[in-house]
């Protein structure tokens, strides 16, 4: 009986391994509200690769909190490509598996960037609160929704930008910034693990008075869900978010998949692709290959990046801000 | 109305039951506790799934990746429930059947995973075959996955409904004493024969219905499930992060609809269930489980 | 194998029975019961001796950590009172009343057992939310339920019902009436004979209930996520730590929080095998 119970979970092992060896595969492990993004180009690329090579390709597509697909990777999940939230969780995953090269991101234009985003507020109609600014959002009575920064990789954006809207604001007090900061979060009455449980939380519970959400995120939920109970409200400034990919060299290797998995990351530059990003709401890296019209619904807003002196880099900033007991873990305490 | 003390006199009521007012008091108490908590969310599954209309419904069932959910959430709990069908009537039969010492010890044991979370379940196996736990380099040398495949999802699963079947069983076997089977082996019967012709029958309703709760757990599953599936869609999606995954698509009537699938499950469950308490409920203790 | 077990082998351990099977079945369980759940465990509590003392203490004391078990103990402590007080009711009317609906009652009781956690937080939290069917009533009043440890609490009533139920109905089935109709005779009200007769008599099958929905509620994690704020230190239950705890790849906190609920868990169990074998004695069941 023993034996047929191993028997049984083997021949499941052996199937799962067959299903995966029928044809190339690609997986894509990305972050959250990429979704509809990569739903598009991986119809457009699997056309393209057909068409190039007469290879047939299919992309599977993990999506999750970004530190959390991270860690997926990093225990074994056989990504060939990573697209995700935050240079720091790739990072991680060179450093812990080895599996990517240390200087990834000097191998694609752009410093691996196809697509930038920004943060952006999404408030009810007409904006009650009458919410335009960082500032606004500490004010009492007000109500934030935005996901937990230990979860979800875009929220660390956000926590960003506050941060630098604050810093400017108090001339680089860090204990004036870290107060405001606090005040901003502490306005928050539910951290969603993931930006879309944010969403959700938001549209469909109807909590909160501002969701800070990807600005394609904030354009994705009024199309889906009617521009006539939402408004999108830019702040004068905000930060550059910029969602890095990289090709998981040593899992690509192991399946025999390096060529179609670096051209899958490459045509990602392509003007097809950069058109689709335009399409769903990400800022391309080459604007000049997007369509004008879809480039007009990108309001003009000062961004800082995360290479600004206020930040200086991930390096400094995961450790300041976001490891276990750093800044953002003591904005609750007590 | 076989109750005499609806049927007697006003003055007159059974000393062994509360006054008409009380009982209708606590009636309508526990109607309205399991209404509010048990029947809404039920009802709410429904009222969502059918938003948009049974064609919407059928159309969010014809989605691939829905339909592999479907199979591989199937064929996770075509696993793991005979797998702990076997420990359960093994287990059951060695704890019943004899005696020895450490017994209470061992069904505590066998207890442990009702109460370890669902988190933790799926932590144990992570930190045996991921890449950085202990058997995690070994298994990539030889290139078999288990974390974030098929057989990691079935482990997971087996731990959370490990005990179902045990837990229905060794009660009802231990009342029912060994005196049949050494009946049996005394007329000559082997071991087999007896399990088969005389233990087998007296509990194969309560095995049914252990089974029945071990598979709608095993298909339900979602926290365990969670940490070791990888969530690649199309491959090591069950039903339950299947409907989050919708969830969070902006699909809510495509996620209601498959939840809808696993509350009817759930429904199928409790008739069967209540069918065979009704047929054969002397045949079932009730005992905790 | 089925003759090595008949051998009376004097394994001072065990009496010696006449039935075969001892050596397969005990010892296919034991195998079983290693592989998937004993190695696993240990396996977990010695990686935490990766962590020195200091830093096991440290991580176990640490004010996020505290704040996050008592919640998950707390909520899970009233979420099992409330279902002990109302699941006794519930197995009351269920045994000994008649009425209409009785069997749906009856059936319906086993639902989240059935239904998936995921599909009950999903739900719950539609329904509580202050523009659901239940929360747009609360909110006027000043309720807060989802996204609050009232939430929490919600989830774990649904979660924990059935354990207090199905625990004591099979107790009441068998309580002699006998008694109870002595204590009438003998003039005690019928108040009375309920509080000084029926409930102490119930109250270790009560008992185990309770701990059965505690242990139950304290490791819940796929209704719970989705109701709670998940706010640190406020709404941040247990399990969800040890999921941050792994996002941040921090394999020792996690393994710490895990093992700590591990230690609670068999606790628990060990305290409610203490309870019946305590209950065999004074009464003769459980």
């Amino acid at each position: 009986m023993r034996r047929l119970a191993y028997g049984v979970i083997l021949s499941a092992l052996v199937a799962a391994g067959v299903a995966q060896a029928q044809s190339v595969t690609l997986l894509n492990v990305s972050y959250d509200p990429t979704r509809e993004l990569y739903r598009a180009y991986n119809a457009e690329f699997v056309k393209y690769w057909k068409d190039k090579t007469g290879e047939a390709v299919t992309v599977q597509q993990s999506h999750g909190g970004s530190g959390a697909q991270a860690r997926a990777v990093i225990d074994g999940l056989k990504a060939d490509v990573v697209t995700l939230a935050l240079e720091g969780d790739i990072n991680a995953i060179a450093e812990k598996t080895k599996k990517i090269p240390a200087d990834w991101r000097s191998r694609l234009p752009n410093s691996s960037t196809p697509y930038t985003s920004t943060y952006v507020f999404l408030v009810r109609k007409g904006n009650p609160k009458n919410l335009k600014d960082w500032g606004d959002l500490v004010k009492p009575g007000v109500e934030v929704i935005v996901p937990n920064p230990k979860t979800s990789g875009g929220a660390q954006w956000a926590y960003l930008a506050a941060w630098g809207y604050a810093d400017q604001l108090y001339k680089g007090d860090e204990a004036k910034v870290k107060e405001f900061v606090g005040a901003l979060y502490r306005n928050v009455p539910v951290l969603d693990s993931g930006a879309r449980g944010s969403t959700t939380t938001f549209v469909q519970r109807g909590l909160g008075d501002v969701l800070l959400s990807w600005e394609n995120e904030a354009f994705l939920a009024i199309n889906e869900l009617g521009p006539d109970k939402f408004d999108i409200v830019v702040p004068p400034l905000s930060i550059k978010a910029e969602p890095p990919v990289a090709l998981v060299a040593g899992n690509a290797q192991e399946k025999g998949t390096t060529k179609v998995a670096q051209a899958y990351l490459e045509y990602l530059y392509s003007p097809t692709a950069q058109k689709i990003i335009a399409k769903n709401y990400y800022r391309p890296s080459k604007p000049e290959l997007a369509d004008p019209e879809d480039l007009k619904r990108f309001p003009p807003v000062e961004l800082l990046t995360i290479d600004d002196p206020v930040f200086g880099g991930w390096a400094k900033v995961t450790p300041k801000h976001f490891a276990n007991g750093a800044i953002f873990d003591q904005i609750y305490k007590r | 109305m076989s109750d005499p003390a609806l049927a007697a006199p006003r003055t007159w009521r059974s000393p062994t039951a509360e006054i008409r007012p009380v009982r209708a008091l606590l009636i309508g108490i526990a109607a309205v506790f399991i209404g509010v908590f048990l029947v809404f969310p039920l009802v709410a599954v429904f009222i969502e799934a059918l938003r948009n209309g049974v064609g919407a419904y059928f159309g969010a069932l014809g989605d691939a990746d829905t339909q592999h959910a479907i199979w591989l959430t199937l064929m996770v709990a075509a696993i793991a429930v005979p797998a702990n069908l076997v420990f359960g009537i093994a287990a059951a039969w060695a704890i019943s059947k004899y005696e020895f010492r450490g017994k209470a010890f061992l069904i505590t044991l066998i207890d442990l995973p009702f109460s370890v979370s669902p988190v933790i379940a799926g932590l144990i196996y992570v930190i045996m075959f991921g890449s950085h736990g202990y058997f995690g380099p070994w298994l990539n040398d030889h290139n078999i996955q288990i974390i974030f495949a098929v057989p990691g999802i079935v482990l997971a699963t087996i731990f959370v409904t490990f005990p179902f079947v045990a837990r229905e069983l060794i009660p009802l076997m231990d009342e029912q004493g060994t005196q049949e089977e050494e009946a049996a082996i005394s007329l000559g019967a082997s071991g087999w024969q007896t399990f088969r012709r005389v233990t087998l029958p007296n509990v194969k309703w309560a095995l049914m219905y252990g089974v029945l709760l071990c598979n709608a757990r095993a298909m339900g599953e979602f926290g365990a499930v969670a940490v070791v599936s990888g969530h690649i869609r199309g491959l090591t999606n069950t039903m339950p992060l299947h409907i989050e995954i919708l969830y969070n698509d902006y699909q809510w009537v495509a996620a209601f609809t498959v939840a809808s699938l696993l509350a009817l499950l759930a429904l199928v469950t409790l008739v069967v269930k209540s069918a065979l308490e009704w047929r054969f409920g002397h045949e079932l203790t009730g005992g905790p489980r | 194998m089925t003759t090595l077990a008949i051998t009376p082998m004097a394994r001072p351990w065990r009496q010696p029975s006449v039935i075969p099977g001892f050596g397969l079945t005990f010892g296919f369980a034991m195998v079983y019961l290693s592989l998937i759940v004993l190695i696993p465990i240990a396996l977990l509590i010695l990686r935490t001796t990766q962590l020195s003392w200091q830093e096991y203490w440290a991580i176990a004391t640490s004010e996020r950590v505290v704040a996050a078990l008592r919640l998950s103990f707390g909520a899970a402590v009233i979420a099992a009172a409330v279902n002990t007080v109302f699941g006794t009711i519930i197995a009351w009317i269920l045994v000994r009343y008649e009425f209409p609906g009785k069997r749906l009652l009856d059936a319906i009781v086993d639902l989240p057992f059935a239904l998936p956690t995921a599909v009950a937080g999903i739900t719950l939290t539609a329904i509580f939310a202050k523009n659901g069917w239940v929360g747009q009533f609360l909110e006027p009043l000043g309720i807060k339920v989802a996204y609050s440890a009232l939430g929490v609490v919600i989830a774990l009533i649904f979660i924990g019902l059935p354990f207090v139920v199905r625990t004591l109905q099979p107790v009441i089935l068998e309580l002699e009436r006998e008694t109870e109709e002595a204590a009438a005779t003998l003039g005690a009200s019928r108040p009375q004979t309920i509080f000084r007769i029926v409930l102490p008599t119930l109250v270790p099958a009560m008992l185990t209930g309770f701990v059965l929905a505690l242990a139950r509620g304290v490791g819940e994690y796929g209704s719970v996520v989705f109701i709670a704020g998940n706010l640190p230190y406020r709404t941040e239950i247990a399990p969800l730590l040890i999921v941050i705890r792994l996002t941040e790849f921090d394999y020792n906190g996690a393994t710490a929080i895990a093992t700590i609920m591990l230690a609670i868990a068999f606790v628990m169990f060990l305290t409610i095998n203490l309870i019946q074998a305590w209950a065999r004695r004074r009464f003769g069941y459980v």
